[in-house]
């Protein structure tokens, strides 16, 4: 019995170690889109990868087949939306300095635009994931390719204005 | 036809420039992984001692008190001299 469970370990070991060194990149950058983050200044990404990990790797013998790959984006994104209300800054954090292409963005507006356009994730299935209607998701998505695309120059006082209107 | 060039136009500025992977993320990962896992059996060991404990204490309260058997009366007084 103990050495079959030791050989068990060993493989999952090895598996897991493959699966982190294939997507662990890729996770790292979608982490990083999505606290905007600098991209050699991202300790919230790293952290929020680290912990979606570990809990892929606590759940890798329950997977079944299911791809390991959409079980830590998933958490990446639910821990993502959870937590995404403290970088309004407490009381004792200041606001970290936003870097990266969606800066200009809210947490939500982020989180939406790369499920949707860099995981490829359907609208219904976003919404589902995140527990809003799809109608809501899709106005957030318009919203946040809008602020993307406008030119830069006067948009951070407009970002501004704009998210001050509906408040 | 506008709406997927804006797509592509947006997909191509999230693809630019990924983040240096830290070495020791694999690490990082494994160490928290089995730290969570190590206290997911130690819930479940202290779950199961709670209910075996429960079970004990009812078997033992059972077995002494007999609630399934009829309490002597106490109301009526004793029959005797008649």
């Amino acid at each position: 019995m103990r050495p079959r469970h030791a050989s068990e370990n060993a493989l999952r070991a090895r598996e897991f170690e493959a699966y982190v060194a294939g997507a662990g990149g890729r996770l790292l950058h979608t982490a990083t889109l999505l606290t905007a983050e600098p991209r050699d200044a991202n300790p919230r990404a790293r952290r929020l990868l680290a912990l979606s990990l570990a809990h892929t790797y606590a759940c890798w013998d329950r997977l079944h087949g299911e791809d390991p790959y959409d079980h830590t984006r998933q958490h990446l994104a639910t821990r993502f939306a959870r937590g995404a209300w403290h970088q309004h800054g407490g009381l004792l954090r200041s606001r970290p300095r936003p870097g990266g292409p969606l800066a200009g963005l809210s947490p939500q507006e982020r989180l939406v635009l790369v499920l949707r356009l860099r995981e490829g994730i359907a609208e219904e299935q976003t919404a589902a994931l995140l527990g809003l209607p799809a109608e809501r998701v899709r106005a957030v998505f318009n919203r946040a390719m809008a602020t993307v695309l406008r030119p830069p120059g006067p948009p951070a006082p407009a970002v501004g204005g704009a998210r001050a209107v509906p408040s | 036809m506008a709406a997927m060039r804006r797509e592509a136009t947006v997909r191509r500025l999230l693809e630019q420039s990924p983040p240096p992977v830290p070495p020791d993320l694999h690490a990082d990962a494994v160490r928290r992984g089995a730290r969570i896992l190590r206290r997911r059996t130690l819930a479940r060991r202290v779950l199961w001692l709670l209910l075996l404990a429960t079970t004990v204490a009812f078997t033992v309260w059972a077995l002494t008190s007999r609630p399934w058997v009829e309490p002597p009366s106490e109301t009526t007084p004793p029959l005797t001299g008649w």
